[in-house]
């Protein structure tokens, strides 16, 4: 026994791991390592980042208030004192989109935290049970996955009111079915292989088998696909901005602020231009970043 | 006395005209500590066996005892503690996001028993691999040492059951001669009760004492290793088997039609 | 052996990791008769990559390098990826592990052996189909016009590897790489299977590199048996003198293997020797 044992340790991987915190540290570090390795990966998450220090360090970056009017210098074009001019109302465009990118991370975090845990916890729930459990919380899923999300998402809107949480909700209500069909799909496959009937074999419940085995593996295409869908969760705030529906005036949301840009976009091209540069940034490097994470966590691409 | 008691096991899936009989009337008793090996080729039934007492399938018709208590239909915690199992895929059945610990305390948790860190240290020791595997990841190891992390999680209970699914069929043969060895060993020290199913006339002639051969959900002959050993199985099908695992056979010079 | 069909010399693999290289495949050199030639090895030992970079179907990570890689009049070393493409399939054929991968699922078994006829020969559709039926029938397929209009998925393991044997065979080639492929069939299936490619090899005058981690098997079928560990060729040896096998490893392998006919209380273990990786085998 001792020849085998000293001849299994011999040629196993060259270095060890004397404890649990410095194998997560390197798993952390090759991650990173390979994230970085897609020059559109590193825009994407360069550009994520970018949006977050913006929205946190917002006072201090802007260089005007974003909702003080100044009627004397109305529809300025890009200047020195106003460097993406002012809007029909001497507002500093540049200050509003600085403030506006604190109410774009909160739409998507709002949005992404109600969806995720509710979209992988029925999707885990439907797929492990299977039966009658899974017949009622597909047909579920079906139905609201079969209204087009934005005409939903109006309906909500038009019926408890324009507001900016109202505009959330109603994002979440059609975005969660994707990520319940995804999760579902995921453990369908996961609950056929060998490590979970090991654990069914130990004894385990199924709450246990759910939490700690299934979504945990579940997670990581789950993850890939908010990322992704934050960037249509952009699209469709911004779109609800623009009919009105969502962040209420004075407020500097990005798709209100092209609304009312609108009507004089063709005299005054930075009112819609910079705004809606800002969404397209920012939805392009989401939807960049979700692609280098599935890369990196879904196995099936390898 | 007898460990497995299994009288006219019946399992079939699907309905009507598309109804396969899987099981077919299955008569089997497994002596405690005894070794005992279940042949045969794919799809003649003997993996299906051990997941109906593995609590995989629970529509089957007959009577099952283990250890004198009648098996139920479900899976219950007794049963948990009397009888685990060890995959064929080392690579499938260990979690690939948990370390080796995680995996070896999982059992001990969902039972509640304590001094968890000695206990798998104890283990791993016993299964042939040091202390420094304990925080690995299990794609951080090869087959062998997988498979030997495997057999550690289902002894980490102290079952008096084992039931083996082709533990070796997807290993090396020099890492095959280890893991049969380790598993020989424990099996002695511990007084443990083996059922393998294999489709290796040579493994289980290596590990076990009595075999049953199995074709088309039927056991057609039940045999002891010696019999085995000396080729005096009676069974036309179980003579083909072992010509042709035999080391130095001829190549049949005739082919049948398919 | 009298003429020898293809002759490799000093082939060497590496793969390219993240700058760094690793070795698959170091100094292999061996000449194919006419005449059944094992690769012999446990995972990971280069055995697979042998045989795939001989027909350059490797990644593109992977770096060859030989002193030569002669197969007939063809350098392959140097050959245009066309004239690799024409020997594929062609001159030189391979077999793999498991038909159910190798077929294409939404195709008629019958009319994928035609294509590859069609593929290498000009024929008519119906002089291929002709020609299928004749395959059909040297594989030992009681039936061959049920069997040219089944699907892959209504063939079984045995039945699949046989259509694929028929398929690599009807374009006449000289050298057939075959890669484990009776390692996903049951025993009595894997005899018949290997009994047509003994068949076909002896009848046609074949070359047969036989890739395979099963050494029993390997010594009943094959002529010669070259044993591959750690991407090098430790030995050399015809497979009637297996017995008595010179290198450590080649004997650590033959008695690993649990016997049908003796028990013995332990199996001895394989005792891996840091100086295999460096010797340079025969």
């Amino acid at each position: 026994m001792t020849a085998e044992t000293s001849m299994t340790a011999s040629t196993s991987m060259g270095s060890t791991h004397p404890n649990r915190y410095q194998a997560l540290w390197t798993l952390c570090q090759d991650s990173t390592k390979r994230l970085l390795k897609n020059p559109l990966t590193a825009v994407g998450l360069g550009v994520v980042i970018m949006l977050l220090l913006v929205a946190l360090f917002a006072p201090w970056l802007a260089t005007h208030d974003p909702l003080v009017q100044n009627l004397n210098n109305t529809l300025s074009a890009p200047s020195a004192a106003h460097w993406f001019g002012t809007d029909e109302f001497g507002r500093d465009i540049y200050s509003r989109l600085v403030h506006g990118a604190r109410i774009t991370l909160y739409i998507i975090s709002l949005v992404t935290v109600i969806v995720g845990p509710i979209g992988l916890a029925i999707g885990a729930i439907s797929g492990y049970f299977g039966g009658w459990v899974d017949t009622l919380f597909m047909r579920i899923t079906d139905i609201f996955i079969s209204f087009p999300s934005l005409v939903l998402a109006l309906a909500f809107v038009a019926a408890l009111g324009a507001g900016l949480e109202h505009a959330v909700i109603a994002i979440a209500l059609t975005s969660w079915p994707p990520i319940a069909r995804l999760a579902r799909a995921e453990t369908l496959q996961l609950r056929q292989a060998d490590y979970i009937v090991a654990v069914q074999l130990q004894g385990a419940s199924s709450a246990r088998i759910l939490c700690r085995h299934i979504v945990p593996m579940c997670l990581s295409s789950v993850i890939v696909r908010l990322t992704m869908n934050m960037a249509s969760i952009i699209l469709t705030a911004a779109g609800l901005g623009f009919l009105g529906l969502g962040a209420q005036p004075p407020l500097p949301e990005w798709g209100a602020m092209i609304s009312t840009g609108r009507s004089y976009m063709l005299e005054s091209w930075w009112l819609v231009a910079f705004p809606g540069g800002a969404i397209l940034l920012v939805s392009l490097a989401f939807n960049l970043l979700g692609d280098g994470l599935r890369d990196l966590l879904d196995p099936r691409s390898e | 006395m007898t460990m497995i008691d299994i009288q006219s096991l019946d399992l079939s899936f699907g309905h009507g005209a598309q109804q396969a009989h899987i099981l077919k009337s299955i008569q089997l008793a497994i002596d405690e500590g005894e070794s005992f090996g279940l042949v045969g080729e794919s799809g003649s039934g003997k993996t299906t066996i051990l997941r109906c007492l593995a609590g995989q399938y629970n529509h089957w018709t007959g009577h099952i005892s283990v250890n004198n208590q009648r098996l139920s239909h479900r899976l219950d915690r007794a049963r948990c503690r009397l009888m685990q199992m060890v995959f064929q895929d080392p690579y499938g059945s260990l979690h690939p996001r948990h370390t080796i610990e995680s995996i070896l305390a999982e059992p001990l948790k969902i039972h509640g028993i304590d001094q968890r860190h000695e206990r798998i240290g104890q283990l791993l020791s016993k299964v042939g691999l040091d202390d420094s595997f304990r925080y690995r990841f299990p794609h951080q190891l090869s087959g062998g040492q997988r498979q030997r992390v495997a057999i550690a999680r289902a002894l980490i209970l102290e079952p008096r059951i084992l039931l083996l699914d082709e533990p070796t069929s997807a290993l090396d043969v020099s890492v095959q001669a280890e893991i049969l060895n380790l598993l020989s060993e424990l099996r002695q020290r511990e007084g443990l009760t083996y059922l393998m199913v294999t489709h290796d006339l040579g493994v289980v002639a290596h590990l076990c004492d009595r075999i049953a051969v199995m074709q088309h959900g039927e056991i057609l002959e039940v045999l002891g290793t010696d019999e085995l050993l000396a080729g005096q199985a009676q069974h036309p099908y179980t003579q083909m088997l072992i010509t042709h695992s035999r080391h130095k056979s001829e190549v049949p010079g005739q082919v049948t039609r398919v | 052996m009298t003429t020898s069909k293809l002759t490799v010399k000093n082939l060497g693999v590496r793969f390219n990791q993240d700058g760094h290289f690793v070795d698959a495949v170091r100094n292999v050199s061996f000449t194919l008769g006419q005449e059944k030639l094992a690769i012999v090895g446990e995972s990971g030992s280069g055995k697979s990559t042998v045989g795939r970079s001989l027909l350059r179907l490797h990644p593109r990570t992977a770096e060859i390098k030989a002193d030569a890689l002669q197969f007939g009049d063809i350098d392959l070393r140097h050959a245009s990826d066309k004239t690799i493409q024409q020997l594929r399939g062609g001159r030189m054929a391979m077999i793999m592990q498991d038909p159910k991968y190798s077929l294409n699922p939404v195709m008629k078994v019958g009319d994928q052996i035609a294509e590859a006829y069609r593929a290498h020969h000009r024929a008519t559709r119906k002089s291929a189909k002709q020609k299928t039926l004749e395959m059909l029938d040297k594989v030992h397929i009681r039936d061959p016009e049920r069997v040219y209009d089944l699907y892959p998925h209504e063939v079984s393991g045995g039945m699949g590897q046989r259509i694929m044997i028929a398929m690599m065979m009807i374009p006449e080639p000289e050298v057939i790489i075959a890669d484990e492929p009776t390692s996903a069939l049951d025993v009595s299936v894997q005899q018949q299977v290997l009994s047509i490619l003994d068949e076909l090899v002896t009848e046609h005058h074949l070359g047969l590199i036989f890739i395979s981690h099963d050494l029993n098997l390997v010594r009943q079928f094959c002529d010669r048996v070259l044993v591959m560990y750690a991407g090098q060729v430790v030995e050399s040896i015809a497979a009637a003198d297996l017995d008595h096998a010179e290198h450590p490893y080649t004997q650590g392998l033959l008695s690993a293997l649990p016997s049908v006919t003796e028990r013995r209380p332990r199996l001895p273990v394989l005792q891996r020797d840091p100086r295999w990786l460096t010797a340079t085998g025969a």
